[in-house]
């Protein structure tokens, strides 16, 4: 099912901020999960299985370390469901 | 050199009755009871179906988001310790003199137990990557020494239901031993949850009064049937003396000693003689170098299980002698319910109020004393304290036969 970048994001916000406590409102594409956002790297491993559940795809464990903004992982995201 | 003084600047606490230190005194002094029905539909799995939950609840004391990685234990280590920060005037101290000293009896069960469902239910990628820090027994005090960033050492007695007082008597000797100035110490205790309960239940060692939850709790009574389980904690900063003076803390009193030893009986059943009780108490007093005579209160173990109390009891009969006859002893469980590894650490924030307010809580539930109890036991309502110097035993023990004496005094 292919998916819009643009409903990725909003999930992916909702996410982080269910996660970590950041306000969905200062998540952006350019934003950094660890420099900018602070997520650390436990708190990244439930943003990603709960990306996988949201968005029905599989995020390899080899490839979370490529996904270093919010902006790799929405199109790592979109690609992998289209 | 002089042997270096520990005095109290600080205390912290949530328990069955209240989330902070004064709400918690002031439902003692009253008399309440913090036992209630559990609501789980699990509890009909039991034989017991009450417990003693914390008066409010963490997600009205701290942030969802931070909430979520910490295990209900760590939640309550860090309510009490703030609490305690905050009381004791957030001390100047170097990070690498600061030191904390929290225990927990069981850990995080309740993850542990929690996060096995997920791993049933969904898998491994379902179980949290928080699981590991949070079912560890030293995440309390790590997650309190992170917060405050202490490097003088962060450790976790162990000892059952001992685990509170030995903590606070391990904080004791870092200070006296000077590898700290300051320790952020206590126990912390939350296993409400349908296995532990199972397993004490299956001990025969919980109360099954499921028709009066608040009776369920009568230690001392002639009809007590066990204890009843509680949850919370109790933090105490303690100080070097001249360090407290020296930034003009507020000092509530001075432990001035403690007093150990084990019993090598048997894994849950106390010594019928209280004779490692009654060392343990002989080496609190030398520790401090008090006699009987200076004892005026004494906060007792005292769970409400029909073997317990009574050992318990002639143990302090027998050290305590003809001195018995004026100490006020207080069974502050049957109000709180037993905190496992946090009683020894509420017990101790009890017996510092009781020390600065110069008044003994009250014992409830007795309708009729055990014949067998030959100790003063204050009943119903609190019981003044002499003026003067005065100082107070608090006691503690543990499956597996430890015993932990604290002795505190006023300056």
């Amino acid at each position: 099912m292919a998916l819009n970048a643009a409903d990725v994001l909003a999930g992916i916000k909702e996410i982080v901020e269910e996660v970590a406590g950041i306000p969905a409102a200062s998540i952006e594409l350019d934003k950094n999960f660890t420099e900018d956002l602070e997520v650390d790297s436990l708190s990244m491993v439930e943003v990603v299985v709960a990306c996988e559940e949201r968005f029905g795809v599989k995020i390899p464990d080899e490839k979370v370390t490529d996904l270093a903004t919010v902006g790799d992982a929405v199109n790592f995201i979109v690609n992998a469901a289209a | 050199m002089s042997q270096r003084r520990v005095v109290v600047t600080g205390l912290g606490a949530t328990t069955p009755l209240g989330g902070d230190v004064a709400s918690t005194w002031t439902a003692l002094l009253a008399g309440k009871s913090g036992v209630r029905l559990l609501t789980e539909d699990w509890r009909e799995l039991l034989p017991v179906h009450f417990a003693a939950r914390v008066a409010i609840e963490p997600a009205d004391q701290m942030e969802r988001v931070e909430m979520r990685r910490l295990d209900r234990s760590e939640q309550f280590a860090l309510i009490a310790s703030r609490e305690a920060w905050k009381d004791a005037g957030s001390p100047d101290v170097e990070k690498e003199r600061l030191g904390v000293v929290i225990a927990s009896g069981i850990g995080g069960v309740i993850t542990l137990l929690d996060q096995f469902d997920n791993l049933k239910e969904k898998g491994a990628r379902g179980v949290s990557p928080h699981t590991v820090p949070m079912l560890m027994p030293n995440g309390p005090a790590a997650n309190v020494g992170l917060e405050l960033q202490a490097k003088a050492g962060v450790h976790t007695p162990v000892s059952a239901c001992a685990s509170g007082a030995e903590a606070i008597g391990y904080a004791l000797e870092m200070i006296r031993s000077n590898r700290a100035d300051v320790i952020v110490s206590g126990g912390v205790e939350a296993a409400i949850h349908q296995l532990p309960m199972a397993g004490f239940a299956a001990m025969k060692a919980l109360s099954t009064r499921n028709d009066a939850p608040h009776r369920a709790s009568r230690p001392y009574d002639a009809d007590r049937d066990g204890f009843v389980l509680g949850e919370g904690g109790g933090i105490l900063i303690l100080e070097e003396y001249e360090h407290a003076k020296a930034r003009g803390a507020k000092i509530y009193c001075e432990l001035v000693g403690q007093g150990l030893s084990s019993d090598g009986y048997h894994i849950a059943a106390p010594d019928p003689d209280g004779a490692g009780v009654q060392r343990a108490i002989k080496f609190a007093l030398a520790d401090a170098k008090l006699s009987t005579k200076d004892i005026v209160h004494l906060n007792a173990h005292a769970t409400s299980t029909p073997a317990g109390d009574i050992a318990e009891a002639n143990a302090l009969r027998l050290a305590l002698g003809k001195d018995s006859d004026h100490v006020a002893v207080s069974a502050t469980k049957s109000m709180t319910g037993h905190l496992l590894g946090g009683a020894g650490a509420i017990e101790s924030v009890f017996i510092v109020k009781a020390l600065q307010e110069r008044l003994a809580p009250p014992t409830i539930n007795i309708e009729n004393l055990d014949s067998a109890v030959t100790i003063d036991v204050v009943r119903d309502t609190p019981r003044p304290l002499p003026t003067g110097q005065i100082a107070a035993l608090n006691d503690s023990f543990g499956f597996g036969g430890h015993n932990v004496v604290l002795a505190f005094a006023t300056l």
